[in-house]
């Protein structure tokens, strides 16, 4: 860490940086719609990641985003207080999304992102210095350990694409179960035990510590605000606590709500009418197998349950399906548990949520599998076929197949839900439940005219 | 990623749904499995002291530093032969292991996480987060019923000498990353009863790994993401890892090369070599590839050089001579595609996850899920295990020669040559976990020391 400090030092003149690391709340005084505006114009720029993010947009894109948004919502005319805007905003969000796991969960990974694109475009000077406050434990490997590892570190520079080491490389010596995000993808080069982590790759490790240095706090406010705040600012801050977090998190996909109930015998119909790509599949993998993988049968099921079908019938309709392949026996013994486990009935009670494209596309599905975004696992054949089945012309296969190209799976699925629906999707596809209803509604209303005009006809 | 994602995890279907595809468990294969002979193997020889040896890691001794409660902790579950299910047991010490054992007969025993409290009484704690797993082996899970597009001798739950082998390199190549890449060095590899292997790595730094850090570690390993939707069924990156080139060089290409190509004949007819072809992106190689060996087929299969070698050489050499860089990578994806070790990866990310108990009796088979060293996995044969039947035999034949009633001494079955495998594991493992707990034990002395003087 000497070589840390040292620079520290020289930085502390050189580079101060304009990111705070959040330690501990600001004794300052803070109006009261400032209370609210700030947190509102944070809360902008991080559902516009949260958006950027199940877009699919890649890394590059995002940073940019990131600091696009940042730069749009957090300014302060008044120069000299920007950095207040900053500290009191997070630290009033602290406070909305304290309350429960999910909040938390939403806040601390799209905070985390918020942290890691600004790192990212600081200097090397006041990396360092940040690196510096935030606690970065390990030392720079140092040039002989460095010279003997040459080789490996290029071979892995050449495997993800990036170039070769220049002679003041700096590298760390971390043991690997610190950066988990970088041997999931053999980014690092590893050796019994230690990952070489490249300078440019540290940030992993920074937004790391930033991420459970939160987490902690984020536990800490809320036992703070359970036990003591909400009760104390009742009158006060309460209201606007509560009112900011649920405004903001989007629609909430667990519990149907515009259509409020589908049965079984009807499931085909919507199935070849309204579901998504994804859930085609599933759907068709099903009838054909009379089998789904774990993956499937919860990307299945949990959309199912979004869309309408109550417990009765989804235990009815995946028994109808499993029995003819495992007897039905197995099938309560095995399968109705996790089905049951679905709605909540089971285990921790947890009403589960409808996957969202993001969390489909992330997946990873194995050999067997079915599950996860055809759009980003089928190969191009597979994917025209089952497109073309879907009834998307051949004049539009193109430009979704472009969008699939470049890896904008969203936006191909936008664009199917516009070629198969023939009407616009101007909001996008985020989730497939989301397709499902958006398609019910247009077909629906379909229905509505095509009998008005028959009324009026006769 | 941090501690709380992992509370968020799902304990249902946490067992391996594909070892129970097979059951139900009574319509077993008589001959090779009796339930009075799985009795028997209770009774007279499975090993319950080594087994409990190796769950309590050095904490069932005198020493001070030792967490008595640690084995009691820990997750067992059984299967009986009803098929009744029974989660969450769990033991004090061995004698309550062997009494339980012995008394329920279980079918199937997996071992599962040790739990921050008794798992036995976890309703006992109120709370989300009383109950929890905090310890787990790093675990893997191959199973060749996922290399049936690759092996033409068997499909499913089969298994014969000629696939075998991609099981013995998914041994040597996991074996050697975990050890040279993770620095792991208490590895244990197990024959799983039927048609794959399980592997448990117990260093201490393994058992701590949170959720997060399993699924990189399963990540790193997942390679192979192939699956029928999908053409490409390997991706390497712009260039081999230094880790996939070890793999590579050392075990997967001669591998490919001198056996599994000719073994499994993966050029000689039509059906098989397209499966290669449509891996290569260049239409025109893949034109001029399949013209010859449709033509030639005859002619070439009168010479002495084996079909198979000679039509891999030809594709290497169209590759390789090829001005794009994609395609010269195209002979390295089409061997990892059909040799690289091939994960259930929903095992090995959760640290909750229950893997079958070595020397638990396959209830299909009737053969012993014994401990295989990985210094010498190629001489491992599945078909040769002991059985419940073949031990049986020895048994009796044991009881002959020794008289009624006298009890049988080691020596005495074919499965103490696994037990000596699975001993010359556990030696060095305790002995690691001993030295381990000496120094924390030291080190706590030595703070409490140096606090008291300063107070």
């Amino acid at each position: 860490m000497e070589i840390l400090r040292s620079q520290k030092k020289i930085s502390a003149q050189a580079a101060i940086p304009t990111l705070p690391v959040y330690r501990s709340a600001p004794s300052l005084e803070v109006r009261l719609e400032d209370f609210e505006l700030f947190a509102i114009d944070r809360l902008r720029v991080l559902t516009g990641i949260s958006n950027g993010l199940s877009r699919g947009k890649k890394p590059d894109e995002m940073e940019k985003l990131g600091n696009d948004l940042w730069k749009a919502n957090m300014r302060h005319h008044d120069s000299s207080r920007m950095l207040d805007k900053d500290i009191i905003s997070h630290f009033v969000l602290r406070l909305v999304y304290c309350r429960n796991e999910e909040l938390r969960k939403w806040f601390l990974t799209h905070e985390t992102k918020l942290f890691e694109y600004r790192f990212r475009v600081e200097s090397v000077e006041s990396q360092k210095a940040l690196m510096a406050e935030i606690g970065f434990p390990y030392t720079a490997v140092g040039i002989g350990e460095l010279e003997d590892m040459r080789e490996n570190l290029n071979q892995v520079a050449r495997s993800i694409g990036r170039q070769m080491l220049t002679s003041d490389a700096l590298f760390f010596k971390v043991p690997f179960e610190e950066v988990p995000e970088l041997i999931s993808g053999r980014k690092v080069y590893i050796h019994k035990g230690f990952a070489y982590v490249a300078m440019n790759q540290a940030v992993n490790i920074v937004t790391g510590m930033f991420r459970s240095n939160l987490s902690k706090g984020l536990v800490l406010t809320n036992r703070k605000w359970t036990t003591t705040l909400k009760e104390q600012e009742k009158d006060r801050l309460t209201p606007i606590v509560e009112a900011l977090s649920t405004s903001y998190l989007g629609p909430d996909y667990s519990q149907p709500k515009e259509y409020a109930e589908i049965s079984i015998k009807d499931i085909d119909k919507v199935a070849s009418s309204s579901f998504p790509l994804c859930m085609r599949h599933l759907f068709e993998k099903l009838r054909e197998d009379h089998h789904l993988k774990h993956g499937g049968r919860m990307q299945l099921g949990l959309f199912l349950k979004g869309v309408g079908l109550n417990l009765d019938d989804a235990l009815a309709f995946w028994k109808a399906e499993f029995s003819q392949k495992v007897g039905s026996e197995r099938f309560d013994k095995e399968y109705a548990y996790s089905i049951r486990h679905n709605y909540g009935k089971e285990g921790k009670r947890i009403d589960y949520t409808p996957y969202s494209c993001q969390k489909i596309i992330s997946s990873t599905p194995g050999a067997g599998d079915q599950h996860g975004c055809p759009y980003r696992n089928f190969s191009k054949e597979n994917l025209e076929a089952a497109l073309s089945k879907m009834g998307v012309s051949s004049r539009l296969m193109g430009d979704v197949m472009d969008k699939v190209k470049n890896r904008h799976y969203q936006l191909a699925c936008t664009l199917t839900f516009e070629a198969v629906h023939a009407s616009s999707c101007d909001s996008g596809i985020n989730h497939p439940n989301q397709y499902f209803i958006d398609s019910q509604k247009i077909l629906q209303a379909k229905v509505t005219n095509s009998t008005t005009v028959k009324n009026e006809t006769t | 990623m941090t501690k709380e994602e992992i509370e968020n995890d799902r304990d249902d279907m946490m067992i391996d749904e594909k070892e129970q595809q097979g059951f139900p468990l009574m319509q077993c294969a008589q001959e090779e499995f009796d339930p009075d002979q799985l009795n028997m193997y209770y009774v007279k020889l499975f090993p319950y002291a080594d087994i409990y040896k190796w769950m309590s890691y050095g904490n069932d001794r005198k020493h001070p530093a030792c967490d008595l409660s640690y084995f009691g902790r820990r997750e067992f579950s059984f299967i009986l032969g009803n098929d009744v299910y029974l989660r969450y047991q769990s033991f004090n010490n061995a004698a309550q292991m062997e009494n339980s054992i012995k008394s329920k007969c279980p079918f199937k025993i997996d071992i599962g996480a040790v739990y921050s409290v008794d798992p036995a009484k976890r309703n006992a704690y109120a709370g989300e987060n009383a109950f929890t797993p905090v310890e787990k082996e790093l675990v893997f899970d191959i199973d060749m019923s996922d290399y049936d597009d690759v092996r033409y001798c068997c499909s499913g739950a089969n298994i014969c000498n000629k696939c075998w082998p991609l099981m013995t390199i998914a041994i040597k190549v996991m074996d050697s990353a975990l050890r040279e890449d993770f620095g792991f060095t208490h590895i244990l590899w197990v024959y799983s009863g039927r048609r794959g292997v399980h592997c448990w790595v117990c260093d201490a730094r393994a058992r701590r790994l949170n959720n997060a850090q399993r699924a990189a570690i399963a990540d790193y390993f997942h390679v192979y993401k192939g699956n029928e939707n999908s053409r490409k069924k390997v991706f390497l990156g712009a260039a081999l890892h230094p880790s996939l080139v070890r793999s590579y060089q050392q075990v997967l290409r001669p591998f490919f090369e001198e056996e599994l190509l000719c073994g499994q004949s993966l050029l000689e007819t039509e059906e098989k070599f397209e499966k290669i072809l449509e891996m290569i992106p260049d239409e025109s190689i893949t034109a001029k590839l399949r013209g010859e060996w449709l033509g030639n087929h005859q002619r070439s299969s009168n010479s002495k050089e084996d079909i198979n070698r000679v039509r891999w050489e030809k594709l290497k050499s169209h590759l390789q001579s090829g001005k794009q860089k994609g395609l010269r990578r195209c002979v390295e994806e089409i061997v990892f595609s059909y040799t690289y070790p091939r994960l259930d990866m929903g095992v090995t990310k959760l640290t909750n996850h229950l893997l079958k108990a070595p020397f638990c009796v396959h209830p299909k088979t009737g053969r012993v899920c014994v401990p295989i060293d990985p210094e010498c996995c190629e001489k491992f044969d599945p078909m040769a295990v002991p059985t419940l039947s073949s031990l049986k035999k020895e048994l009796d034949k044991g009881k002959l020669e020794n008289g009624e009633g006298k009890k049988l001494e080691t020596g005495r079955t074919s499965l103490d040559k696994s037990l000596k495998v699975f001993r010359d594991f556990l030696e060095p493992l305790l002995k690691s976990c001993k030295e381990e707990m000496e120094i924390s034990y030291n080190a706590k002395l030595q703070q409490s020391k140096s606090s008291s003087l300063t107070w």
